[in-house]
């Protein structure tokens, strides 16, 4: 054919801006690129400025209470003087409670999903796992009120009293509210967290060392423990930390079955209370600005421990992925 | 091996034994929670439930109107501030992520997905019902906003990834500037999944709580506009629930239904939209 291939048309030079180093760019592009860029940047902003402004609003309480807001146990709004320990106590009580229950579970759920289940079996189940979590909050708290409070106080706690009452863990009154309930309905909202980072963090282990395994004679429970689990261990831990890392945020389940008392108590069926809960009851309602600024600053504590969590816990998911074949840790 | 081949083979089953108890046990609590608000619930519906104000405490009847479509308003502002910012950003970071900054906006995502829903209502309140000196459905949405803002960030991005290069380049070979292949092309390729992403990020800010504590705040009547206390479900069924009063229990009952069902729909179809669209993922 002789039609020239005039590209001309198509090239319409007001669309060109040269850039400081005299490149041609489309202004189309230009102008894209600094407009996502904006946004991008306004994802590090709001970060910044939520940390800005738990620091700004929690200033009075951190000038007046100092280091001792965390080790005082008396927060009586009365009196305004403030400290956070039965707070803090609360909430490493009932996470740590919480994975207890969620960690063998959860990594049970990502062995069986991953490595042990027919393949028919992983997609209906992964998938009611995942609406575990889908589950809002507050209908966790809700059925935590009146469904597993009274089992725990009918039931269980009865039973735990009679059989192993002798240990400071299960004495006392037992009210069905308290670190039990808090503990369980948090294991039950951070499993399908542990369990499905668990199970990417599985899967990214390559299939040569499963396989391996298998080869050597080895029955599919130890290629796992001795191949996959291995390779994957930091990835787990890093899921873990990032359940605890939930399991401390959770806010409205936890306030609704814990009891809410501000008290420091060994046994598991005492009432207590954590960080976000006495933000979450106390916040609304809070007159006078050392009030807000001490609900503030646990706020900041609460955020502060997360963001740290959560960094370690990515940078330990990442590592799994970025390891060289058949590395050693 | 020290160990005979009957113990190995024992081992063996035991542990796959334990991770099915397991999965077993992980599941309990779901079917219980939805036995339980499903045969409570279903009892409080009724057409007056999504029609009328709450009656006051005595009065029997009486509905959650106005906590549903607060719900809805509040949604909405949320998809409106945290869905294009999200998008956006996610394209950005697929795209020109390469530098420390994009670096730096992944890294921050991730760790903003992990920080307390709470402590985003104490910015959230700082930040806009302290200026405005009331609670408003504009400051709920916009913390509602801020909580989806990393997932919709990072979904978008690693649906992007996803996309052939070879898609790209045909299209910057037939001419097109970079911008309108990212947007008509790439984007495009990519939407299906990003839906899915939204949509699973839209269910979990839909039943959030803590967040609209102190934000949107809640209402017993009906708010106009965008500028007042709003009422929405899932505050209305913690204040009902923590309440002494039978009645109100039987409607917190009712609105966790409504709640549950709304959610598990958006999580569901989000998942059938991208199966049917990519395959199982």
């Amino acid at each position: 054919m002789s039609v020239s291939h005039d590209l001309s048309p198509l090239i319409r030079p007001r669309s060109r801006i040269l850039t400081r180093f005299g490149r041609e760019v489309n202004w189309g592009d230009f102008v894209f690129r600094r407009l996502t860029a904006l946004l991008a940047a306004l994802v590090i902003a709001a970060l910044a400025a939520m940390a800005a402004a738990m620091v700004h609003g929690s200033a009075e309480s951190l000038r007046q209470f100092g280091l001792g807001f965390v080790s005082s146990q008396v927060w009586d709004p009365v009196r305004n003087v403030y400290g956070a320990l039965p707070f803090i106590f609360g909430t490493i009580a009932s996470s740590l409670l919480a994975l207890c229950f969620a960690v063998p579970i959860s990594l049970g759920v990502a062995i069986f999903l991953s490595e042990l289940a027919p393949a028919w079996l992983r997609g209906p189940v992964g998938f009611l796992v995942e609406l575990l979590a889908a589950v809002p909050s507050v209908v966790y708290g809700l059925w935590g009120i009146f469904a597993l409070a009274p089992w725990l106080r009918n039931t269980v706690e009865p039973l735990l009293g009679r059989t192993l009452g002798f240990l400071p863990f299960f004495q006392g009154p037992q009210h069905g509210f308290g670190m039990l309930a808090g503990g369980i309905v948090l294991a039950i909202m951070i499993t399908p967290t542990i369990s499905s980072v668990s199970r990417e963090v599985l899967r990214a282990v390559p299939s040569a060392l499963r396989e391996g395994a298998l080869g050597l004679g080895a029955t599919p429970w130890e290629a796992v423990r001795v191949a996959v689990l291995p390779y994957a261990r930091s990835g787990l831990v890093g899921a873990i930390i990032l359940g605890l890392g939930r399991a401390l945020g959770e806010t409205m389940a936890i306030t609704m079955v814990i009891g809410n008392r501000s008290e420091i108590s060994a046994s598991l069926f005492a009432p207590s209370y954590t960080m976000a809960s006495v933000i979450a009851n106390e916040f609304s309602e809070a007159t006078g600005s050392l009030y807000l600024s001490a609900l503030a600053e646990v706020g900041l504590l609460l955020f502060v421990v997360t963001v740290l969590l959560n960094i370690v816990a990515r940078l330990l998911v990442w590592r799994v992925g970025r390891l060289p074949e058949g590395g050693s840790l | 091996m020290p160990s005979s081949y009957a113990r190995r083979k024992f081992t063996d089953v035991f542990v796959r034994s334990a991770c099915v108890v397991a999965a077993v046990l992980a599941l309990i609590p779901l079917i219980s929670v939805l036995y339980y608000v499903t045969s409570r619930g279903i009892g409080g519906i009724n057409l007056a439930f999504f029609t009328e104000l709450p009656k006051p405490v005595g009065e029997s009847g009486g509905g959650m109107a106005n906590a549903l479509l607060g719900t809805l308003k509040l949604v909405f502002l949320a998809c409106v501030f945290g869905i294009p910012p999200g998008v956006l950003a996610g394209v950005y970071v697929a795209e020109f992520g390469d530098s420390r900054f994009g670096k730096c906006v992944r890294f921050s995502a991730d760790v903003m997905s992990g920080v307390p829903s709470i402590t985003v209502g104490i910015f959230v309140y700082s930040l806009i019902v302290l200026q405005t000196k009331h609670f408003s459905a504009y400051a709920g949405g916009i913390a509602l906003a801020v909580l989806m803002l990393p997932t919709v960030t990072r979904t978008t991005e690693e649906l992007l990834k996803l996309v052939p290069e070879s898609l790209r380049e045909a299209a910057l070979g037939l001419g097109l500037p970079k911008w309108r292949v990212t947007l008509r092309v790439m984007l495009r390729t990519a939407a299906p999944g990003i839906a899915t992403g939204v949509m699973l990020a839209v269910a979990r800010v839909a039943g959030e709580t803590a967040p609209l504590l102190f934000t949107a705040f809640s209402n017993p009547f009906w708010s106009s506009g965008f500028g007042e206390p709003t009422a929405s479900l899932p505050v209305s069924i913690y204040n009902y629930a923590v309440s002494p009063y039978e009645e109100w229990h039987r409607q917190a009952w009712a609105a966790a239904l409504v709640l549950l069902l709304l959610v598990l729909l958006l999580n569901v179809s989000a998942r059938l939209l991208v199966r049917s669209r990519v395959g199982a993922r």
